[in-house]
């Protein structure tokens, strides 16, 4: 049982940093909807708020360095161009990517198994964009709620706009995740 | 402190008042709201401009490196200055001022959605060069 040194990075890009990414999420909305008044006590508030700062903490930085292992480390993996000028050149009778003879984006335009351009020009075009959204909506709400803290429990319309950032960054992750689940299996990096 | 709470027109919490919290100028919080709109426009306006012209396009590439990358990596590297700078900036202009930031909200607002929609490939590509 072995990783090669591709594959690890796609499992740490999308599967390790994705899953922290995804759990601190979850914790995060659950703390940010209940600070509303009568919800907690005193002493339920400044509990709630330590997991609150961590769990916004971690999906900030998560959501930094699965964009950044993504565009930096994973991406040119997926967009080497291996099959020549004239797809599909070197792609030609290949069911999946190759090592040096076709890369998943030469794969993926040359159509050489069924209807795969559309998982190109639409699936990794909008993923690898707005992913990028994610972190700095993520870090700009994560700093509202250490900014303000428990002051959020009394300002409702503060805290749904903070609500909105949070899981408008999460909506962007979801997109990234979906299509790269999605193309990791139709063309994997290999 | 809970007359602090009220300055901002919000409601009366008295699970709060033993945590005895003074109140917060709302500067610095509308800044992070506009800085990532700010940063998402420009992501998606480098997005669509590389699709329009190639210089742009091969400058957006010179951020690359040896990494291969592409243009991806201009229109990224620039998007998050402009989120990292804009927020610097407006912080230092708005640091212990108290702004409108339901209207910096929906500024900001409206900046990620025209930025989110200049990202969205059957857009981008309506203005590919021939």
């Amino acid at each position: 049982m072995e990783l090669n040194s591709r594959e690890a990075w796609t499992v740490v890009h999308g599967l390790v940093l994705g899953a922290v990414f995804l759990l601190a999420f979850a914790g995060g909305l659950a703390g940010l909807w209940s600070l509303r008044p009568g919800f907690l006590t005193t002493g339920g508030i400044r509990e709630r708020m330590r997991r609150l700062y961590i769990g916004v903490g971690t999906m900030a930085v998560t959501a930094w360095l699965t964009v950044v292992t993504g565009t930096w480390i994973v991406y040119p993996w997926y967009r080497e161009s291996l099959a020549g000028e004239e797809l599909p050149g070197t792609c030609e009778g290949l069911v999946k990517p190759e090592g040096d003879l076709c890369s998943p984006r030469d794969f993926l335009r040359s159509n050489v198994s069924g209807d795969t351009s559309t998982w190109h020009t639409f699936g990794m075009e909008w993923k690898e964009h707005i992913t990028w959204a994610a972190p700095m909506l993520a870090t700009a709400s994560a700093f509202l709620v250490i900014y303000y803290g428990p002051r959020l429990v009394s300002r409702p319309w503060l805290r749904a706009a903070t609500l909105v950032m949070f899981v408008a960054a999460f909506a962007a992750a979801v997109v990234g995740g979906v299509f790269g689940a999605f193309l990791n299996k139709v063309a994997p990096i290999v | 402190m809970s007359t602090d709470v009220i300055e901002h027109g919000d409601d009366l919490v008295p699970e709060l008042e033993p945590l005895h919290l003074e109140a917060k100028p709302d500067g610095p919080g509308a800044a992070a709201m506009l800085a990532a709109g700010i940063g998402i426009f420009v992501l998606g306006l480098l997005t669509t401009l590389n699709e329009a012209s190639e210089s742009l396009s091969s400058f957006l590439e010179d951020f690359q490196g040896s990494v291969g990358v592409g243009p991806l990596a201009g229109k990224t590297i620039l998007g998050s200055v402009a989120f990292f700078a804009s927020w610097a900036i407006l912080g230092v202009l708005w640091w212990n001022r108290n702004v409108n930031i339901k209207k910096i909200f929906y500024i900001g607002l409206a900046l990620g959605i025209l930025g989110a929609v200049a990202m969205f490939p059957p857009f981008f590509e309506a203005f590919a060069a021939e």
